[in-house]
């Protein structure tokens, strides 16, 4: 595809996709990499980084090894992370779709809705949602992306607005072409690329979330997370504080990787529509 | 009659682009003179104009010289004013129109800010906006799109430049406010004696006020010479045509089988 | 004034339906919770037979129908009574009013940082694009932008609380230290550093990013290169004319993100204990403390709201073209 050539053209995107998919490696072939239960005991409490070859990553202060939960965490993290801007993504779009064809009273309401979703914290909704329905994956995915959805919904309606004027939409409205055609083969694929750039900073965004909810203790308790493992470090945050450090770290690697992936997208479809514009030439 | 520039083989290509937009053998410019450029969407005019400005983006490539004769290229604002032709988009939509015109002066005639607006007053008036104290204080917005480019001439004017490129400033503006804008130029190229490249694709327009015309076509120059003799004989079929397709009122009906 | 006006008056017919729909929204939200805070309250002293529950519920108004308790809540709402915390056996407002001041210093102070130093680094960065000094400030933001807050709280704590021992780790004042005036500011001040440093380093990350974007995309208007055809300094199209345009989208941001803001602040406070708004809302969820949480993420919608029209009133102050004009053309 020529968007995947483009994106690897930039700097970013090509750094990006590279870490992306390694980190979607270490995610999908966890179990492989890193066999039986991380939260198992692997070995002697709060070993230290480098000191013994089968455990490289040291242990926690039950014995767990911390190599296998931030390889099992990657899972979490990713799957976390866009399954929720998938949600916010999917929901966003719908309702900004509907909001910027209906116009009028139902768009007006619509748009109330989106603004009571945009003002409300969405870690506070998260809090609350978590508190009512219990802390499983689920529901913490479901959480995020009702924080997140507002704003791919408010993006779309903008973009339709602005597309429905343009001439291509009008003449194809000329020609006859149903409504819910034109929405899917006209507008559709012009209104998405500003929205996808957005979906970037969702995932980064979710994937953050995910840790802070489970810092708290609101997480999953079930599985490994990241946030999970910066939380217990902090009771021996003096004498061991790589147990909180590591984790950190794969955070930070993940989410930079997320934001080199959305800049290469977007430099990418900034490219290919320059490429249009360039085509033509400054007139005169 | 000194010369003030000189092109040789000025070849302009854009980024990413196949062709030259602009190919130009040779063309003269001399001091005091007003030159218009005159060509159709895609002619390289504005091209020209940028290219003697020294407005070209940086991706840009340029092969062959412009020579001036005072050794150094003209520096923009203190040289050389440049006024561009979408009159909405050129001025800055939160500074006020008074800051806008003195800065020029301010930053080359070495002005004080309040001699500076002093300066902007008159200039502003001198463009023929009423009420010029407090049009000082009113934003690009307030304005008319003929006044907005009154208002870019005086703040392109602003450090008495000795040349002034207007590209196409009228091509956006209304017919009536048009002869305006062209008959303010005259007026302040003459009281200055100023060189003047005037950049069009309206051959009559541009007849009314220059000396010298050029016409370019595709990136080449197709034809120049003096108004009048471009005009009465032109040499080029390309010329001629452009001469019979400006359409007067006194023109033949393009509609079939109505009188006259 | 009077656009002033017109703006404040236009804000608010659109913030009262919006108002009305997250009260419902949290009200929907907190009536499905499976266990209430009679349960929870329950659990803490141990147990209790269902009658005593239900006395409880009863007594707290617990046990009537949804409509007839969200009319209950609506006519108290407008009376200002956020209700009676189970868990703190307090009245909520009283919590919110006695807490949230000390997050709005954390957060006012923390916001003004961030956008001083956040904008500034943009425009630096954004004065010349694709420099190296831009390559490298757009790198710094990427790896803070990236930085989860609670972790950067915790390293801040270890490498200056508890190495270097230069700053307090937690609390918001030394207890009982009797200090009063500039003392007690100084204290606070101290106490307050890391936890401000550690928010504001997040949030700065935000204003660099979308301040460089803004300029670069200001870099392409026609009036800047206008403004380079004039000869000006290029400090002086950088300060007065790129950057001044590309503050503006940045007053928008500012306002969209101040709900996210407010959500950050609860980490942050739970890590350095400070007895602060956000922290309340982490005590009301694990105390399932319905009326309190509720209470919160009124408060917060209603914080957002006013920080937004703070924020029209400002863009209409930076925009001229949102000012009325009596000039006629």
């Amino acid at each position: 595809m020529r968007l995947v050539r483009l994106i690897f053209g930039t700097t970013e995107g090509a750094v990006g996709a590279v870490l992306l998919s390694l980190l979607v490696f270490i995610a999908l072939f966890a179990p492989v990499l890193s066999p039986g239960d991380p939260l198992d005991i692997a070995g002697p409490p709060l070993l230290h980084p480098f000191s013994m070859a089968r455990l490289p990553l040291g242990t926690d202060s039950l014995g767990r090894d911390v190599l296998a939960g931030i390889i099992h965490g990657t899972r979490t993290s990713l799957t976390v992370g866009l399954a929720a801007a998938f949600a916010a993504i999917a929901v966003g779009v719908c309702v900004g779709l509907a909001a910027g064809f209906s116009g009028g009273l139902v768009d007006e309401a619509l748009m109330r809705v989106v603004d009571a979703f945009q003002i409300l914290p969405g870690f506070l909704l998260a809090l609350a949602l978590v508190s009512v329905a219990g802390a499983s994956l689920p529901v913490v995915v479901l959480a995020i992306a009702l924080g997140a959805w507002a704003a791919p919904a408010r993006l779309m309606r903008a973009q339709v607005l602005s597309i429905r004027e343009r001439d291509y939409v009008a003449a194809a409205r000329v020609t006859g072409m149903h409504p819910l055609e034109i929405a899917v083969k006209e507008i559709l694929p012009n209104a998405l690329p500003p929205v996808l750039t957005l979906a970037a900073v969702i995932v980064a965004a979710a994937i953050l979330t995910e840790s802070a909810l489970s810092f708290l203790g609101l997480g999953d308790p079930n599985i490994v997370t990241w946030g999970t493992m910066i939380a217990e470090g902090r009771n021996v945050l003096r004498s061991a504080p790589f147990l909180s450090v590591l984790p950190g770290l794969a955070l930070v690697v993940t989410v930079i990787t997320v934001y080199l992936v959305g800049e290469g997208v977007t430099q990418a479809l900034a490219e290919g529509k320059a490429g249009q514009v360039d085509r033509q030439g400054p007139t005169a | 009659m000194t010369l003030l520039c000189r092109m040789l083989n000025l070849r302009v290509t854009y980024h990413r682009q196949a062709s030259a937009a602009l190919d130009l053998s040779a063309l003269d410019i001399t001091a005091g003179e007003r030159l218009a450029v005159i060509g159709e969407s895609g002619s390289g005019k504005t091209t020209l104009a940028r290219a003697l400005a020294g407005l070209l983006p940086e991706t840009a490539r340029c092969e062959g010289e412009i020579r001036w004769t005072s050794e150094m290229p003209p520096q923009p604002g203190r040289d050389l004013g440049f006024v561009f032709q979408d009159p909405s988009s050129s001025l800055n939509p939160v500074l006020t129109v008074g800051e806008q015109v003195a800065e020029g002066a301010r930053q080359h005639l070495n002005l004080s800010w309040s001699q500076a607006f002093r300066h902007a007053r008159d200039l502003v008036a001198s463009v023929g906006i009423p009420d010029p104290d407090s049009a000082l204080n009113a934003y690009p917005h307030q304005f008319s799109g003929g006044q907005r480019q009154r208002l870019a001439i005086a703040a392109a004017l602003s450090a008495r430049p000795s040349i002034l490129v207007a590209d196409e400033i009228t091509s956006a503006l209304d017919m009536v406010v048009q002869a305006q804008l062209v008959a303010l130029l005259d007026e302040l190229v003459r009281q200055a004696a100023m060189t003047l490249i005037f950049v069009t694709h309206d051959i009559a327009l541009a007849s009314g006020l220059a000396d010298r015309l050029v016409i370019l076509k595709d990136g080449r120059l197709v034809e120049c010479g003096a108004t009048a003799q471009v005009l009465e004989r032109p040499q080029s079929d390309y010329t001629r045509a452009l001469i019979a397709s400006h359409r007067t009122l006194s023109s033949r009906s393009l509609l079939p089988g109505s009188a006259a | 004034m009077t656009a002033a006006l017109r703006l404040i008056r236009r804000r608010l017919a659109t913030s009262i339906p919006v108002l009305l729909i997250v009260i419902v929204l949290t009200f929907v939200l907190l009536e499905f919770s499976s266990g209430d805070a009679v349960d929870a309250y329950l659990v803490s002293i141990g147990g209790g037979d269902p009658a005593v529950a239900a006395n409880l519920r009863h007594a707290y108004g617990l046990d009537q129908s949804h409509l007839a308790r969200l009319w209950l809540y609506l006519s108290s709402l407008a009376r200002l009574d956020l209700g009676w915390s189970v868990a703190f056996e307090r009245p909520v407002a009283d919590l919110i009013v006695e807490r949230l001041p000390n997050t709005l210093l954390l957060m006012g102070s923390a916001t003004a940082l961030a956008f001083g130093l956040g904008t500034s680094f943009g425009i630096v960065a954004g004065a010349r694009p694709e420099s190296a000094t831009d390559r490298v400030i757009s790198t710094v933001s990427l790896i803070l932008y990236a930085i989860p807050g609670f972790w950067l709280g915790l390293v801040l704590n270890i490498v200056f609380a508890v190495k270097l021992r230069w700053l307090p780790s937690a609390g918001l004042e030394t207890i009982a230290s009797g200090r009063t005036g500039w003392a007690r500011m100084l204290d606070i001040a101290m106490h307050l550093a890391l936890p401000v440093g550690t928010l504001a380093a997040i949030y700065m990350a935000l204003f660099m990013r979308v301040m460089r974007a803004s300029m670069a995309e200001v870099w392409r208007l026609d009036f800047v290169t206008f403004a380079r055809a004039k000869g000006l300094s290029h400090r002086r199209i950088v300060l007065r004319h790129v950057a001044r345009n590309a503050l503006l989208p940045l007053v928008t941001m500012l306002g969209l993100q101040s709900a996210a803001m407010l959500g950050g602040s609860v980490v942050i406070e739970s890590i350095f204990a400070i007895p602060g708004f956000g922290r309340l809302a982490q005590e009301a969820v694990t105390q399932r403390d319905t009326p309190l949480l509720l209470g919160i993420i009124l408060t917060s919608a209603v914080l957002v709201i006013v920080v937004n029209l703070l924020l029209d009133l400002v863009y209409a102050l930076l925009d001229p073209r949102l000012q009325p004009s009596d000039r006629s053309a």
